[in-house]
């Protein structure tokens, strides 16, 4: 068999090919002529096959049976086999594979070879790849190594040694001795290993970090050796830039950075030093920075005094006017992590940072603009913003969502005032409205109701934008609700900020509807437009056009809008005389403490289930139920609830009338023929409950005694009473269904409904079975909005399943306690 | 440091270390993507970038881009530095090198970066100490017999 060719010539060979199929054909030769010398267990050529096979490994090529080649040649006593073989285990084995623990063995003995080539062989390849089993096997061997006086040995140790506490922390105290003596060496290479090798020990463990602290005095030490490295003349061997031996000088400063952190006396050891490298280092070159960098780093992370740490801010703010593009990202980088402490120091450089964003770089721009951000405050939020605003214009796509997300935050902390606000809200939705996040929305809207003196202008300003421009679906969603409730400002011309637009009923509509046949909205825009030209119909005159619309969309193939446009519809037509209240202006919202949509309760009720209707609105009973309920409970006399939830009930598509609510007649007993009143319309019940006095306080709410609403037939209903903290008029109940029977009482529903001066709203049961026998409760939590301090009544209604019968029962509650609803 | 890659402008992987455990696979897909991400960046842009959760820092040598990713509390700027060092000790080894030299002496690349770094970080801040191991491990390559007796006995003066 003729010998394999050389290296050199299969490269050769293979760079000829002009196609990647005639590679793949001349690999594939090899490949198998490779193959076939290993079948021979070839010793002579074996080296070399390994390394063509290493060759088409980095080609791409799969090279997994060549593994077991290599420790074959780790095994020779050749040393161009060693060599080979050891580049080989390190680019083909993983520790994955338990091939690699082969190794183990031959590495044990090359690292007791009498060639320090070969020891150093096995420690870079231990040291590169070695898996916990092999390091643990090792370690004792590598220790000793580190207790060398050879430096060639002694420093390829000690990085070795810094693998195997990565990979076995427990190992690390093994290593503790042979650390004695490391930094007395002259040797650059072992003091540099040794240098990493303590910061990896300090890094990992405190008490590692306060026995190097006291015991071993190794800030004395590193400081004069780094004096030294500062002092010293010219070394050739070791000098970069007319600076000796930067990589060490960087090292030591990062060590000392661990070792003062939080410790007063190393700190102030090293506070002279620290303060001569930074004004003596030369900032000419690249690694004079990297050292003065490094430097700041250590400045600002130690208990250094104040005067340096003014010296390392401006020593970034230097950075930041380099012309070298790697220097001022660091500077960025450092002062992102500073700007909360040092936050004046930093705002010195506030226009130097602002500048950066115009950068054309784009991490240069990100942090740039995360730093201005940082820096914004109630003095500088006018400028600062035009320039974030100029940014967000300009930016590119990939930034528009967190600077809109920043905006709209530093708008919200430091907005001088309502109109500027809004002003520049309308700014990052009309320039980046498709980037803006989706909770954003829901936010935004809170922030309109409650600016109140601005509503008129704000719908202004917002239908202007959509005249101009209906793609960006967060304007669009704004903009339509805003219109939905404050659509009669609009059309009779009230703003007084700016000059007041004429737009007639007709117009605005003409626009909704725009909104609902448009390619360009999303289903979820169309239900707020929807919702909105309902909305509309209160305010609005011209309801006729409006019914239309919604007995159009009633037969639309959107399942949401066709919910919807039926409920409207059936506003229209059976509930007439709820409309108005229905949909009156929405009282000012409670913004919760999360970003989450606002925890709105239920007041003048709302057709739409909450302003994010990215989340599936609640599922309800289909409306028949309720129906049941209102016939059930005397006609129209009390109001009836619908629960918000059920758990066995499928989720139907979303769209419901949570609170039937209105103007029923309250009468003293069932009365059948209902007889609608004139609608008046209910003032917002927050706005009252806030400006009225204050009836009770919180120690009064905490004795409220529980009672016993029902009590039948194995049934015990009991009643458990708190506040609502944010609003006092909100009696929190709790029902507890107890079942003494001795079967379980299945398909479980508690119904309630209040006089018409309450409002009620019902969350989910804990489940639908009351286990027998007392043995479990289902609880479900009843909120109830009693503004007018009326005595609380309830009617409930009571279904399940016993025996496989089905059991109803009605009854009145009456025996609220007094301070329930006082 | 967690791995350096070396390639050409047109994307072919001319030296991989890696210094962390992960399977071929995953190291074909993050070089590939890697390659991709910092050829699609232009000239004038900064050396580092934030890629995955890694810190990149790489420069550009004529034909060859050198990429290396360090951890979160590296020092992006001496690990330029680092990468210049490498280039320095590849330049004295072949005397002027260029792209071809790496490519067809990729074993000599491999262990001259052996004896610069190992576990990721550098192990000899001398260039002259670490060019003279180089050359004496060659020698003792040249030699290749079996034992290393003559040839300790010749170096002995040397070390």
């Amino acid at each position: 068999m003729p010998a394999p060719i050389r290296l050199r010539e299969l490269i050769r060979t293979i760079r000829t090919a002009r196609t990647q199929a005639e590679e793949r054909e001349m690999i594939q030769k090899e490949c198998a002529a490779i193959r076939s010398s290993f079948r021979e267990e070839d010793n002579t050529y074996r080296c070399r096959n390994v390394a063509k096979l290493l060759y088409m490994h980095m080609l791409g090529y799969p090279a997994h049976f060549g593994q077991l080649e290599c420790l074959k040649l780790i095994a020779s006593q050749k040393f161009t086999d060693k060599r080979i073989g050891y580049l080989g285990a390190m680019l083909l084995l993983d520790e994955r594979q338990d091939v690699h623990l082969l190794m183990t063995n031959c590495i044990k003995n090359d690292l007791n070879h009498s060639t320090q080539y070969v020891q150093g062989l096995a420690l870079c390849t231990l040291g590169c790849m070695g898996s916990s089993e092999m390091c643990r096997d090792l370690a004792g061997e590598v220790e000793k190594l580190l207790k060398t006086s050879n430096s060639y040995l002694r420093k390829k140790a000690a990085l070795c040694a810094v693998h195997v506490i990565r990979k076995v922390p427990e190992l690390m105290e093994m290593f503790l001795p042979a650390t004695k003596n490391l930094l007395s060496e002259k040797n650059h290479g072992v003091l540099h290993t040794s240098v990493v090798l303590l910061t990896e020990m300090c890094e990992r463990s405190p008490d590692m970090l306060a026995h190097f602290r006291k015991n071993e005095k190794l800030v004395p030490q590193l400081v004069r050796i780094l004096k030294n490295l500062i002092m010293s003349g010219y070394s050739p061997e070791h000098d970069v830039s007319g600076i000796s031996d930067p990589f060490l000088q960087v090292r030591i400063l990062r060590l000392l950075r661990i070792l003062g952190r939080s410790d007063d006396d190393s700190s102030e050891a090293m506070n002279d030093i620290l303060a001569q490298v930074a004004t003596n280092t030369e900032t000419s070159k690249n690694v004079g920075n990297a050292i003065l960098y490094e430097t700041v780093l250590t400045i600002m992370d130690i208990k250094s005094e104040s005067g340096l740490r003014v010296l390392a801010i401006n020593i970034l703010g230097r950075f930041l006017l380099n012309n070298d593009k790697n220097i001022r990202y660091v500077a960025l980088t450092s002062l992102l992590k500073t700007v909360q402490t040092d936050h004046n120091a930093v705002q010195r450089h506030r226009s130097t940072i602002v500048d950066c964003l115009k950068d054309l770089d784009v991490s240069i721009k990100r942090r740039a603009m995360e730093l201005s951000f940082a820096l914004v405050n109630g003095n500088n939020i006018r400028g600062m913003m035009k320039e974030l605003l100029y940014f967000l214009d300009s930016c590119d796509p990939e930034f528009k969502a967190d600077c809109a997300s920043g905006v709209f935050l530093a708008a919200e902390k430091y907005a001088p005032s309502k109109r500027w606000h809004i002003d520049t809200i309308m700014r990052v939705l009309t320039t980046a409205g498709s980037y803006v996040r989706d909770d954003s929305v829901p936010n935004l809207i809170q922030l309109i109701t409650n600016s109140v003196e601005m509503h008129a202008y704000t719908v202004q300003r917002l239908y202007k934008a959509l005249l101009d421009d209906i793609s960006q679906q967060p304007l669009v969603q704004v903009a339509s609700w805003c219109i939905g409730e404050y659509g009669d400002l609009l059309v009779s011309g009230q703003c007084e900020e700016e000059e007041p637009i004429q737009v007639t009923e007709d117009e605005v509509l003409d626009v909704l509807e725009g909104l609902l046949v448009s390619n360009l909205s999303t289903p979820v825009t169309r239900g707020y437009s929807l919702t909105a030209i309902m909305k509309l119909s209160t305010r609005f005159t011209s309801v006729n056009r409006i019914k239309k619309v919604v007995s159009i969309y009633g037969s639309s193939i959107d399942v949401e809008l066709q919910q919807r446009a039926v409920e409207y519809n059936a506003l229209f037509k059976k509930y007439d005389h709820m409309r108005p209240a229905l949909l009156e202006r929405m009282p000012i919202m409670e913004k919760s403490a999360s970003n989450g949509p606002t925890e709105i309760v239920q007041t003048n009720g709302e057709t739409e289930p909450s302003v994010e209707p990215k989340h599936p609105p609640p599922v309800t009973q289909p409306a028949n139920q309720a129906n049941d309920l209102l016939d059930l409970l005397g006609g129209n006399d009390v109001v009836p609830v619908i629960q918000t939830t059920m758990p066995t009930k499928p989720a139907s598509a979303g769209g419901e009338l949570l609170d039937l609510l209105g103007d029923l007649s309250l009468s003293g007993g069932p009365a059948p023929a209902p007889a609608p009143s004139v609608p008046t319309s209910q003032p917002p019940f927050l706005l009252d409950g806030l400006s009225s006095q204050p009836l009770f306080n919180d120690i009064a709410a905490a004795a409220i005694p529980p009672m016993t609403a029902y009590n039948k037939n194995g049934l015990k209903i009991d009643f458990t009473f708190e506040r609502a903290n944010p609003n006092p008029n909100i009696a929190v109940i709790t029902i507890h269904a107890s079942n003494s029977t001795e079967a379980d009482m299945t398909d479980f529903v508690f119904q309630a409904a209040v006089p018409k001066t309450f409002q009620l709203q019902l969350l989910s049961p804990s489940s639908n079975v009351v286990p027998a026998l007392n043995q479990g409760t289902v609880t479900q939590v009843i909120r109830v909005l009693n503004p007018q301090k009326q005595q609380l009544r309830m009617r409930i209604k009571l279904t399940y399943t016993l025996k496989g019968s089905p059991v109803q029962d009605l009854a009145e509650v009456n025996n609220f306690p007094p301070q329930s609803w006082q | 440091m967690q791995f350096m890659l070396l390639f050409s402008r047109q994307g072919k992987l001319r030296l991989q270390k890696w210094y962390v455990p992960l399977s071929d696979k995953e190291r074909k897909k993050i070089s590939r993507d890697l390659v991709q991400t910092i050829l699609a960046r232009k000239p004038k842009m900064c050396s580092f970038l934030e890629w995955r959760d890694l810190k990149i820092v790489y420069k550009r040598y004529a034909s060859l881009y050198f990429c290396c990713a360090v951890e979160d509390q590296d020092n992006e700027l001496i690990t330029l530095e680092i990468i210049h060092r490498y280039v320095e000790l590849l330049d004295k080894y072949f005397g002027s090198v260029c792209e071809l030299d790496i490519i067809f002496n990729f074993e000599k690349a491999y262990f001259i970066l052996d004896e610069f770094l190992l576990g990721g970080e550098a192990q000899e801040t001398s260039k002259k100490n670490v060019l003279k191991a180089i050359e004496q491990a060659d020698l003792l390559q040249e030699f290749n017999i079996g034992t290393f007796k003559e040839i300790k006995i010749f170096l002995l003066g040397e070390i």
